[in-house]
């Protein structure tokens, strides 16, 4: 191997450069870094299939065994519980999902290449919402499988395929969103364990009390009052109304704005919590 | 002679004013958990020069330049890179400085080329220019065959010249190596020497960091001894290595009793006192000069001091921090 290492040609300017160098990041730059990153992260996800055991087996294991355990109690037989709870398991898919880009961002912290990315001149925010672009592609695969598993089992969605669509659609930007949560649990705690352990502690009250697998109704009072508040029940019952119905009801703005609130607070937070990690 | 004579470790004025040099810094300090691990350091590193920062493990070397690419915030002190404040202007100062960790910060789940791509394109580069700049690096650095193989079957040095490649992308005025050839075998560092001495002539301005006195005397124009997290010498190669010595003799006694007399011996021959290790019975003693090495053997003899071991050898960094700060560098760490 012949390795002589002559660097090209050319001097290096240093007072040049220093009136060359940019102040600060324009939008259009954190876009291009953004979906460079996201190049990045979805190259790494093709590479290591075993990201997407989850947002496979999820969607199947969950919809089969949802349906023989609660559809005879809740709706009286399988087949009617579907429409209900079909909805339900994607939110939930949809939520586990973007449990695993906190976990998944929090190893990849730790990694040499990370120290590369902070001592370029990039958005910080590039490095973390790269990955969430790229995980767009999973959210879309968790949807899709549920649904398609729904249909298997013998769930005819009254608002055909726009309906179904609009519902998939809908939790993937849901997703998304929540995502940053579990982005800003990823950048302050302190091992991928530990981000697993909180995240846990995050999804399962929003998953489980919400109007997800059973009717509000059917709850004490008390609770219900959070059911009601939950964004996971609003995202439910749009998803609802929108693949059962073909309606865009209120509930679709609700899951919209609480949307943006998360976004609004956990994206500058987790921002600020990588910047301080250095 | 006195060793702290040899550097200006006090913080001083530099020639040329602050806005001249590469790097300036005052007091520099970060404390981890109530430990100082830098300790107020003064830097001057002047453009176009290779600086070198020499310690042993657990220093504060790795620390201090992380300070000073941005990758640390700086606890206390002051840093400008080209009159740039360091804490103040961080996407200017990244801008102009190109980092090679000590361990390689390049991504393991892509090739080679894809690498250099992705960086590059991070930067800004367009991509038929970040595909040319990402070929043109592979050439320079040796890479063309493994290109497109999985980084995962990388050896060291390739790892390294692709991690110095990357740092290389944006050609930036300055570049921080921490270690660039710890753990390489001796030819891989020789070609990790001359891809450094080809920077410089470039024009780029080097701080590296080396646990090594040959490879500060190779590459170095001046050179900052940090102990504990603060400067202990600071002067170019030559200075540091006279204070040394040019060669050590070390002596193995047979009777550990016998290190005062042989001492003694040692100061009446040479007019030096020895260095004594922390081995029991070992002696260490700089020599201008390694034939001096045999008046102080007779001598000893004459003495009748018997000795169970001689070696004369090149100082080592151990002999360097004994000299320079009375202990060893596996001491209390």
């Amino acid at each position: 191997m012949s390795t002589t290492i002559a660097p090209a040609p050319g001097t290096v300017s240093a007072a040049d450069r220093v009136a060359a160098a940019r102040r600060r990041v324009t939008v259009g730059e954190t876009l291009d870094q953004t979906l460079t990153m996201a190049w990045r992260a979805f190259k790494k996800m093709v590479r290591n299939p075993e990201q997407f055991f989850d947002v496979a087996l999820q969607p199947i294991l969950f919809t089969a065994m949802f349906a023989f355990i609660f559809g005879g109690a809740i709706s009286g037989d399988v087949e009617s519980y579907l429409p209900l709870m079909i909805p339900g398991i994607l939110a939930q898919t949809v939520l586990t999902t973007c449990m695993a880009t906190g976990t998944q961002l929090r190893e990849d912290l730790e990694k040499g290449v990370f120290d590369r990315f902070k001592s370029l001149p990039i958005a910080r925010i590039a490095p973390l919402a790269g990955p969430m672009v790229a995980d767009l592609l999973r959210y879309t695969i968790a949807a899709t499988l549920t649904f398609g598993m729904g249909l298997v089992m013998g769930y005819r969605p009254g608002g055909g395929a726009a309906g179904v669509f609009a519902a998939i659609l809908l939790a993937i930007v849901t997703g998304w969103s929540l995502a940053w949560v579990f982005t800003w649990v990823g950048t302050i705690a302190r091992s991928a364990q530990a981000v697993q352990g909180i995240s846990m502690m995050i999804l399962f009250p929003l998953t489980f009390l919400s109007n997800a697998f059973v009717p509000v109704e059917t709850l004490p009072g008390w609770l219900a009052a959070f059911v009601r508040v939950n964004p996971v029940s609003h995202l439910v019952t749009a998803a609802r109304d929108l693949a059962n119905n073909a309606l865009v009801s209120g509930e679709v703005a609700w899951t919209l704005v609480a949307c943006l609130v998360v976004i609004a607070i956990f994206a500058p937070l987790s921002v600020r919590s990588y910047k301080r990690h250095m | 002679m006195s060793i702290t004579e040899l550097g200006r470790t006090d913080g001083g004025p530099a020639p040329g004013g602050a806005t001249g040099q590469a790097v300036h810094a005052r007091g520099l300090a970060k404390t981890f958990g109530g430990q100082r691990a830098v300790d107020g350091i003064d830097l001057d590193v002047r453009p176009g020069e290779v600086f070198g920062v020499l310690g042993p493990n657990g220093a504060g070397k790795t620390t201090m330049l992380r300070m000073l690419a941005t990758l640390l915030p700086i606890d206390a002190g002051r840093a400008k890179i080209f009159g740039v404040d360091v804490a103040g202007d961080p996407h200017v100062i990244r801008q102009l400085v190109g980092v090679t960790g000590q361990y390689a910060s390049v991504d393991e789940n892509l090739t080679a080329r894809e690498n250099l791509w992705l960086f590059s394109r991070l930067q800004g580069i367009a991509a038929p220019r970040a595909r040319r700049i990402a070929a043109e690096l592979l050439g320079q650095f040796g890479l063309e065959e493994a290109a497109d193989k999985a980084i995962a079957h990388f050896s060291g040095g390739m790892r390294r010249r692709l991690d110095l490649a990357a740092s290389l992308i944006s050609r930036p005025p300055l570049i921080f190596l921490d270690e660039p050839t710890t753990g390489l075998d001796p030819r891989t560092r020789g070609q990790m020497w001359d891809t450094i001495r080809g920077l410089v002539a470039q024009g780029c301005t080097v701080l590296l960091t080396t646990q090594y006195l040959d490879e500060a005397d190779q590459l170095a124009d001046r050179v900052a001894v940090i102990d504990h997290g603060r400067k202990v010498a600071e002067g170019t190669p030559d200075e540091l290595k006279t204070a040394v010595g040019d060669s050590t003799l070390q002596l193995l006694l047979a009777e550990p009793d016998e290190v005062p007399a042989a001492a003694e011996v040692v100061r009446r021959v040479l007019g030096v006192d020895p260095v004594l290790s922390p081995e029991r019975g070992r002696l260490n003693v700089a020599l201008d000069q390694a034939d001096l090495a045999g008046e102080v053997l007779i001598a000893m003899r004459t003495a009748g001091v018997s000795i169970s071991s001689v070696s004369v050898a090149k100082p080592s960094l151990d002999e360097v921090f004994l000299a320079l700060t009375g202990h060893g560098t596996e001491e209390d760490r």
